[in-house]
């Protein structure tokens, strides 16, 4: 009988252990066909990115003017050449480096800036609350493109003004996001006990509440990514972004546009890379979400 | 009822402060001298110092934000260098453009997205399903400055059929004005499109496995009736929220579309004022904008409580 019993036992564990294992959210996220789909995309763009000096000759902004206007596949050019003469293919590897940095390097500090401010409205409510959700509500007044677009002209172009002014116009989403979250966690008994223990604000914030806040904004991180790759795009197409000759895709679009009679491959190509790798990110975003808030599947 | 969308106007107040204010600090911040911007490189220091005092700029920050607000409060956006004429006049005949855009746009958009989403819906899980909704994705992903220069290359390089540039000229007739529109309207319409396909999709399957269309269907009312008198009727609470955001989205987005098919509205007003740092203008067009953001979603916001009573007795705002 006791053996039967612990049979059980170790049945029971070992059911419960696949469970736990099944339940893990990476294994929940491989099992999301499309979030997979969205995941290879995304790994796709870091690699060419990442290894864009070994799968390429290196030399993204040098000028061959006799090679101008090359379409696919001429003198072993894979996606063509540019207006000057520049291999496409070696422009778009190192222009995803740009675009994902800048994308990435935006939500970070959107996200930091964002995270912070809905954590201290959330907690402290009343006057604070209120100061700093008004000023939130009134920077989301403005459409994200156009206070971005001033925030350039305010900034300048380059890179890390791009990030910064692409960063600035989302931490407004982030705090209303995490204000959100903050509203609900601080009422739950873990908290309430915290505050009966007398542990102080600090480790209330950053120990208890903003863990529990957390999944909210890798969901919304990475679906913010996304969008931070279109306003880099669009920030470069109007001419306010990365410096010229340094290669993004927004900067490879518009030197597209410019010549879009003779050689429509330049913008071709770069606007089918921007849009694989944001509906990579839209895939990815919805899949995390639907493995870390199954409530918000529906 | 009355009680609550009169709370809801007046919420509007404080962001329409943080507006203004946070538009005369940005245009503060561009980098240079708008009395040298509207002088020219030759002018002498002289002249520069007597226009930056006869435009205030030498009084301190304080009184200048003092003067601004009280010329917002009058309706008086300054002068605009480049075009030597009053900002909200150049506004005025700039706005109608973007609304000949976006209204047209949004309405496409509504009216392909409620039949997309319905579809998808009914037909769930089956080819046409996946099929509109795989395409759904991709419009809210779409770059749409890209997708407009695509759509340039095909319809006007190519084929011929449309023109490239320009809003047409009513003088030519209305036929013209509309082809001008074709393009660029369609690129408008697409990420609206596909969020109203979206959240159309997903209120119907929310809807239609409630019970009150279980009723319905028990009684032997049509599913066609089913479907589009009562499930979408409850169904588009949601959609109207969108409707909002996304009507507001469109004046943003007109501001690449407009420099992409050259069309003389707001969007292309604003990308030429920060070309030629005219500050008042740039000050006055941002500020037209971002009013018109926040009206709109106040007004969003009023039709959702008249339509869902629900909201507003529950204090949801």
């Amino acid at each position: 009988m006791a053996k039967v019993l612990l049979l059980d036992q170790q049945s029971q564990e070992e059911i419960l252990r696949k469970e736990r294992k099944a339940n893990n959210a990476w294994n929940k996220l491989k099992r999301n066909k499309t979030a997979v789909l969205g995941l290879a995309a995304v790994c796709f763009m870091i690699a060419i990115a990442v290894f864009a000096p070994l799968i390429t000759d290196g030399k993204p902004n040098e000028i061959h003017p006799i090679d101008a206007y090359l379409t696919f596949f001429q003198k072993g050019h894979l996606f063509g050449t540019d207006e000057f003469g520049r291999d496409l293919f070696t422009r778009i590897c190192y222009g995803a480096r740009v675009s994902l940095l800048v994308a990435a390097g935006a939500t970070i500090v959107g996200g930091i800036a964002g995270v912070f401010l809905g954590l201290i409205a959330g907690y402290m409510g009343g006057i604070v609350d209120a100061v700093v959700m008004r000023i939130m509500d009134g920077v989301l007044a403005f459409p994200f493109i156009l206070l971005s677009i001033v925030l350039m002209t305010v900034l300048g172009s380059g890179m890390t003004n791009v990030i910064l002014a692409i960063g600035i116009a989302e931490i407004p989403r982030f705090a209303r996001v995490v204000r959100g979250q903050v509203l609900v966690v601080k009422r739950e008994e873990y908290c309430n006990a915290g505050r009966v223990i007398g542990i102080s604000h600090f480790r209330m914030l950053f120990h208890h509440i903003l863990p529990n806040t957390i999944s909210e904004v890798i969901v919304y991180a990475t679906l913010n990514i996304a969008s931070a790759i279109i306003s880099e795009s669009a920030l470069s197409f109007l001419g306010l972004g990365i410096d010229l000759p340094t290669a993004s895709w927004g900067s490879i679009l518009r030197a597209g546009r410019n010549s879009l009679n003779t050689a429509p491959h330049i913008a071709a190509v770069s606007g089918v890379f921007i849009l694989i790798t944001v509906i990579g990110f839209n895939l990815l975003g919805d899949g995390i979400r639907d493995v870390l808030d199954p409530k918000m599947k529906k | 009822m009355f009680k609550t969308i009169l709370i809801r106007c007046l919420q509007i107040l404080p962001s329409l402060f943080v507006v203004v204010t946070l538009t005369f600090i940005l245009t503060r911040m561009i980098p240079g001298d708008p009395a040298r911007a509207v002088l020219g490189p030759q002018a002498s220091v002289q002249d520069v110092q007597k226009m930056r005092e006869t435009m205030g700029l030498d009084q301190p920050l304080v009184s200048q934000y003092k003067d601004y607000m009280i010329q917002i409060a009058k309706g008086d956006f300054g002068v605009s260098y480049s075009y030597n004429q009053p900002v909200l006049g150049l506004i005025a005949k700039r706005i109608p453009n973007t609304l000949l855009l976006a209204f047209p746009s949004i309405l496409i958009a509504l009216i392909a997205g409620l039949l997309i989403g319905v579809t998808s819906a009914v037909r769930q899980g089956t080819l046409v399903d996946y099929l509109f909704m795989i395409l759904a994705l991709v419009g809210v992903s779409m770059p749409i400055f890209w997708l407009g220069l695509m759509l340039v290359l095909v319809f006007s390089v190519h084929l011929g059929w449309l023109p490239v540039l320009g809003m047409g000229s009513m003088s030519s007739g209305i036929g013209d004005v509309i082809r001008h529109m074709v393009l660029p309207c369609f690129c408008l319409a697409t990420i609206p499109t596909a969020t109203f396909s979206r959240i159309t999709r997903s209120s119907i399957l929310e809807s239609i496995h409630g019970d009150s269309i279980r009723a319905l269907r028990a009684r032997g009312i049509r599913e066609s009736v089913v479907i589009w008198k009562y499930a979408l009727k409850s169904a588009l609470p949601p959609v109207i929220t969108v409707l909002g955001l996304q009507l507001a989205g469109c004046f943003a987005g007109a501001i690449l579309t407009e420099t992409i098919f050259a069309w003389p509205g707001m969007g292309t007003l604003i990308v030429g004022a920060i070309d030629n740092r005219d500050y008042a203008l740039i000050q006055g067009a941002v500020l037209v904008i971002a009013l018109a953001f926040v009206i709109i979603n106040m007004l969003v916001d009023v039709v959702y409580m008249i339509i869902n009573p629900n909201v507003s007795y529950e204090g949801g705002f």
